[in-house]
């Protein structure tokens, strides 16, 4: 399932990305320190985060993920978002905490099984 | 092919941007057409020296060297130095002050992390001196 095909299975908006070429999306993973996300995260996961900060998206490029995806509709500050367009990451928007995030993103490739 | 030497002064002043050096040397490495899993793992093990330079020492000098059979990326600063790298090599032990946990980092896991992804890491370290790391990266 591609990133796009996520976002519009789970009802996620874009906050940059829309026009982006999409990925594979394999799994989820949820975490809000970033060295765990750096150290653990599998390439064609989606990170389901709370941080917003500019770091996010630097560690979403070194670690190569697919898209970031902000839960509890938390938003991107604007350094965050000057590098997401720059360096061409999927921020996605996601209303529901973490969890009930994660469970979307779940149930949605499951159901592309 | 000729090794290929990027040199970077890694700023310490900002945390927001830190990562330059490792973001080049991708974006280099992609154009050379080197492997996405060796990419990878230069990426974050570079950042993660980056990361620690900007929060412990105020900054330094970063340096990648390209052959055909990896990179070896050294970061030196002159910092405060490691007073005790066996601590600082385990995961969870970590010296960062609040503000950069509150970012994210500082969890105790820079050098954990880099040494999983490479292939050999050396750390020479001075109190009061500053800190070398050697990280070498094979195909």
């Amino acid at each position: 399932m591609t990133v796009h095909e996520l976002a519009a299975a789970c009802g996620f908006e874009y906050y940059n990305g829309k026009d982006l070429d999409a990925r594979e999306v394999g799994g989820a993973y949820c975490c809000d320190l970033l060295s765990w996300v750096i150290g653990r995260a599998e390439e064609d996961a989606a990170l389901v985060t709370v941080m917003s900060n500019p770091n996010v998206m630097a560690v979403a490029v070194m670690a190569d993920l697919p898209c970031v995806i902000l839960s509890e509709g938390v938003r991107p500050d604007t350094l965050a978002l000057e590098k997401a367009v720059q360096n061409e990451i999927i921020v996605l928007s996601s209303q529901e905490p973490t969890y009930e995030t994660a469970l979307k993103i779940h149930q949605a490739l499951e159901s592309k099984k | 092919m000729e090794p290929i030497i990027l040199t970077f002064d890694v700023n310490g002043d900002d945390f927001s941007v830190a990562g330059e050096a490792s973001s080049a040397v991708k974006k280099h490495l992609k154009q050379l057409g080197f492997p996405p899993d060796l990419i990878r793992r230069v990426a974050i093990a570079m950042y993660e020296g980056e990361i620690n330079m900007v929060i412990h020492a105020d900054g330094g000098v970063a340096t990648a060297e390209i052959n055909e059979t990896g990179v070896k990326i050294t970061l030196a600063d002159r910092g405060p130095g490691i007073k005790d790298v066996n601590l600082a090599m385990q995961e969870g032990y970590s010296t960062a002050p609040e503000e950069v946990r509150n970012l994210g980092f500082g969890a105790g896991m820079g050098l954990p992390n880099i040494k999983k992804y490479s292939d050999d890491l050396k750390i020479e370290t001075e109190l009061g001196v500053g800190t070398t790391l050697t990280i070498q990266i094979n195909m």
